[in-house]
């Protein structure tokens, strides 16, 4: 988000899902999208396979779309920024980039030419590990695509780096021409169904919905009169990870935390479970005592996705209503209505609403992306925001006439280390991630029966070189351990995963990745570095 | 006989339609509906997207302890909800809006994530609100 705002001026999905299948070139960086987003997978599958496109794939690991791609750039951990800054180097000494946009739509470019100088080919396979003939052969691709599009997903962000990441993904994308067109830009892959919807709806703690700056007087001014309140903050919160922080500091005290279960979901769960149970209350509304519920002083019963009324927005910006289907489950209740009624008890009248349509239209009324937009409005396709006003068809790619920002704005960046490389105390390097069959914590997924049948149990992925070394047999437990915490796991030796590094899925509460991961925190998102740290196996 | 509710899957964030089919109050199957980005398709974790509903293990009712010591006893939504106001009153009353946090849900319907952050700013005044698009 921040590093695709401060390039472009705006953090979401740049294009449409439909579009990725008419890019020349796809450039998929960090994104197991067949196991992750399968429905968008299939139409990157259908690219290559039906009409003839070119896919280079970026992972440290021989993740499904390996096996339909062009070319397989299979760097070490970390080293994203260095492949792409490589890219961009052989792009820019071959003058392959596209002169004319980056003259009338962007500025800085002067400073990253000069950075991305040092990025030879030569330097970029001693960082990465990525051969100087594939880069050079993936540069030539992508800089003569007419349409190039970059999808990313968690693989990019969840580290330190993630923003320059992500910043250096649009670098390369304005240098080629390849924003504001059809089957093109840069892609991020939002994991949950309601990320972007979240963060539409100002559940950030810098703007408020629609990104309007919560520093910006006049945007206070605008809400205090819509929101009939005098006790808007006047400047930016803490993000989720800083909070746990500011939990064991004493400086909060009280937490209220809607459907989300950070014991699992974030890094190093120890200190997340001290924090919570640090707090002077804690309230957690969900469908299932999670984890986290079973921290809290009062639990309240949600609603599922199949008992309300609502919307959820996409990752390509589209507002789709979803339907009750039946009644909540014995007392549970609709988190909106839940708020609505503890705002009438702490004595605040203007959350009375009637039904999720009232609180639509309001959201409507104070989000400028989201003026245009209405139930009635929804009952077709759903509409890609920006849709500023009722006639207006919506917005399939974005930075089509000029960037929100003005001009795009090139930022170099450099490579950074990983924050935990191995050494020889802990020689492997962990990467977490997802599997087809499970979702994020596996509150929803391993209650189904049928996914569990396919993935019942956690299981770390080795190759099979390491596994030799460490005299690992197929399906033995192993234990692996971090400098934060160690757990016990069963093997599965494959080639999928490459030598000196281990993959472990993070759907698993008895075996939870987060116990083992980083907490550092990528100064500008403050996304924590998930992805990768350095363990030990023994067997 | 079956009743069909349009909708959209609750997983990933690619947006897949999906047609619930209601038996008995329970919704029983899930099918990929026709239009949409998805094309009449779903993965397997959409096609079992019904599973958790009516899964045993849903919170049903209101739960409260006095202290984390202590089992939770059901309660009622009025007891809940008067025991978080007189909590969050405390808590303001001693060390004011920024001593009080919001997580909000990226599983949640926009109206819900409204809701929320409207609550902190407009009725709380803290500026501490966030959610999982960091994770």
């Amino acid at each position: 988000m921040v590093g695709l705002t401060t390039a472009f001026g705006s953090g979401a999905m740049t294009n449409s899902i439909a579009e990725l299948e008419d890019a020349d070139v796809l450039l998929v960086v960090g994104s197991n999208t067949t196991e992750q987003h399968p429905l968008i997978g299939r139409r990157i599958l259908r690219a290559v396979r039906d009409k003839d496109r070119t896919l280079i794939v970026v992972d440290p690991r021989r993740i499904d779309l390996v096996e339909f791609a062009r070319l397989h750039l299979q760097n070490y951990p970390g080293t994203d920024i260095a492949v792409i800054n490589g890219l961009l180097h052989v792009i820019l000494r071959e003058g392959m980039e596209d002169v004319d946009f980056i003259q009338d739509r962007t500025e800085g470019f002067a400073e990253l030419r000069e950075m991305v100088m040092a990025y030879t080919p030569e330097r970029v396979e001693e960082i990465s590990g990525v051969s100087v003939d594939r880069l050079v052969e993936a540069a030539h691709l992508f800089g003569h695509a007419k349409r190039g599009a970059i999808v990313y997903a968690m693989g990019v962000t969840q580290h330190v780096s993630g923003t320059d990441t992500v910043l250096a993904l649009a670098n390369l994308a304005m240098a080629t021409g390849n924003v504001g067109r059809r089957s093109t830009g840069v892609n991020p892959l939002r994991g949950q169904n309601n990320v972007q919807g979240a963060c539409d709806m100002g559940c950030l703690p810098n703007v408020y919905p629609g990104y309007q700056d919560v520093e910006d007087p006049d945007v206070r001014a605008f809400f205090q009169k819509a929101w009939e309140t005098d006790r808007l903050p006047a400047t930016s919160g803490l993000t989720l990870c800083e909070m746990t922080d500011a939990i064991l500091e004493g400086k909060i005290r009280w937490l209220f935390i809607m459907g989300e279960n950070p014991v699992l979901s974030d890094p190093d769960s120890e200190h997340v479970r001290k924090a919570l149970d640090k707090l002077d209350f804690l309230v957690v509304q969900d469908i299932f005592l999670s984890e986290t519920a079973q921290m809290a002083h009062v639990v309240l019963p949600g609603a599922s996705f199949a008992e309300k009324d609502g919307t959820f927005t996409s990752t390509e910006r589209r507002v789709q209503r979803i339907r009750k289907a039946v009644e909540p489950l014995g007392m549970a209740r609709s988190e909106w209505r839940v708020i609505g009624e503890l705002a009438r008890r702490m004595g605040y009248s203007r959350m009375n609403w009637k039904s999720p349509q009232e609180v639509f239209r309001e959201i409507a009324r104070v989000t400028p992306i989201y003026r245009g937009i209405s139930y009635e409005r929804l009952e077709g396709e759903g509409i890609q925001w920006p849709c500023p006003h009722e006639t207006h068809p919506g917005t399939p790619f974005l930075h089509k006439e000029g960037f929100a920002r003005g001009r795009g704005r090139f930022v170099p960046v450099e490579a950074v280390p990983l924050v935990e490389p191995p050494d020889e105390a802990y020689p492997m390097t962990l990467i977490t991630g997802r599997i087809l069959f499970h979702f994020h914590t596996g509150t929803l997924t391993r209650r189904s029966p049928t996914l569990n049948a396919q993935a019942e149990e956690a299981f770390v992925e080795i190759n099979p070189r390491d596994a030799a070394i460490l005299g690992v047999r197929q399906g033995q437990m192993v234990k692996l351990k971090s400098r934060r915490g160690s757990l016990r796991v069963k093997a599965h030796i494959t080639d999928r995963i490459p030598q000196n590094m281990v993959f472990l899925p993070f759907h698993f509460a008895e075996a939870a990745a987060n116990r083992l991961t980083l907490r550092q925190l990528d100064p500008k998102s403050k996304i924590p570095e998930l992805k990768a740290c350095a363990v030990r196996v023994d067997a | 006989m079956f009743r069909e509710v349009q909708t959209v899957c609750p997983f990933c964030g690619v947006g897949c339609r999906m047609t619930l089919r209601v038996l008995g109050g329970r919704v029983e199957w899930v099918y990929p509906a026709e239009v949409g980005v998805n094309e009449g398709k779903l993965c397997i974790k959409g096609w079992c997207a019904h599973e958790f509903i009516h899964h045993p293990d849903r919170l049903a009712r209101p739960l409260l302890r006095e202290d984390r010591g202590k089992e939770f006893e059901v309660g009622s939504w009025d007891l809940a909800l008067s025991r978080i106001q007189q909590s969050l009153s405390v808590v303001l009353e001693e060390t004011g809006p920024e001593s009080v946090a919001f997580l909000s849900s990226a599983k949640c319907t926009n109206e819900d994530n409204y809701a929320l952050q409207k609550f902190a700013r407009a009725v709380v005044g803290t500026p501490h609100i966030d959610h999982c698009a960091r994770l």
